[in-house]
């Protein structure tokens, strides 16, 4: 077989690894958003309601409410909770411009998942320092 | 004869769009709590109370709260759905999702509602 009539295939990565596999930045866009929505059902809703609840009760309750948002750990969490709601909610913008086909040519695409993930880590980073 | 296609669910559309549709009203809730606060140069308890006494602003929120819910539920069955092949578990997982999220709509109203008293 001549070097003309052999077909044309690049040998390509067939496995699904996901340590391995290389994810392009609107992936990881989409995937973060799968990722930080699982934590707000999760998490963020039952302390959203508790949060809620505890603090309408009575001023007291209200400043003990936020005294205990003041421990380290509470307040790691909190902006862990920050950081997904940002990044859930900017990534979700993304998808909505998307639908309308709004930048979904690839270099625009990509340029609005750098967006997304540097806004929600900057705004994430604004409300952190304010908090702590 | 129309020659129908039985998939055992509709084709999702509906969900899409009411994905979509929850996801603004969540927005401009968010923009709406952003403004009040910038607005006031803070939230203080005067100021939680006050929005918590106001019958407009309860109505609102429990808009903002099934808009979120009816969000999560379509956003956390995807979730199912992609991962959690077998179906006796998958099922499983979707009612305890349901049930879930129909509690917290219960005790969103019990909080809206019993706060003012």
């Amino acid at each position: 077989m001549s070097a003309l009539e052999r077909p044309v295939t690049k040998p390509r990565p067939v496995y699904l690894n996901l340590v391995r596999i290389r994810l392009p930045l609107p992936g990881l866009v989409s995937i973060l958003h799968r990722i930080s929505g699982a934590a707000l059902f999760l998490v963020g809703l039952p302390l959203l309601l508790v949060g809620v609840q505890s603090s309408l009760a009575s001023p007291e309750a209200f400043e003990s409410f936020r005294s205990a948002l003041s421990s380290p750990l509470a307040k790691i969490v909190l902006i862990g909770l920050v950081w997904a709601y940002l990044h859930h909610f900017c990534a979700g913008i993304r998808f909505l411009l998307l639908d309308i086909h709004w930048g979904i040519e690839l270099k625009p695409a990509r340029v609005s998942s750098v967006v997304v993930l540097v806004a929600s880590l900057a705004l994430t980073l604004i409300v952190g320092v304010r908090l702590w | 004869m129309v020659k129908r296609v039985v998939v055992g669910a509709h084709y999702g559309l509906k969900d899409w769009l009411a994905q979509r549709i929850t996801a603004i009203v969540m927005v401009v809730y968010t923009l709406l709590w952003l403004t009040i606060a910038v607005y006031h140069g803070g939230v203080d308890y005067p100021l939680w109370q006050a929005l918590f006494a106001n019958a407009a602003f309860r109505v609102v929120t429990l808009l903002f709260w099934l808009a979120l819910l009816w969000h999560a539920w379509i956003g956390v069955r995807d979730i199912w759905m992609d991962y959690i092949k077998p179906t006796a578990l998958r099922l499983t997982l979707e009612v305890l999702t349901v049930l879930t999220l129909l509690g917290y709509a219960g005790w969103a109203i019990e909080i809206l509602w019993g706060a003012g008293k």
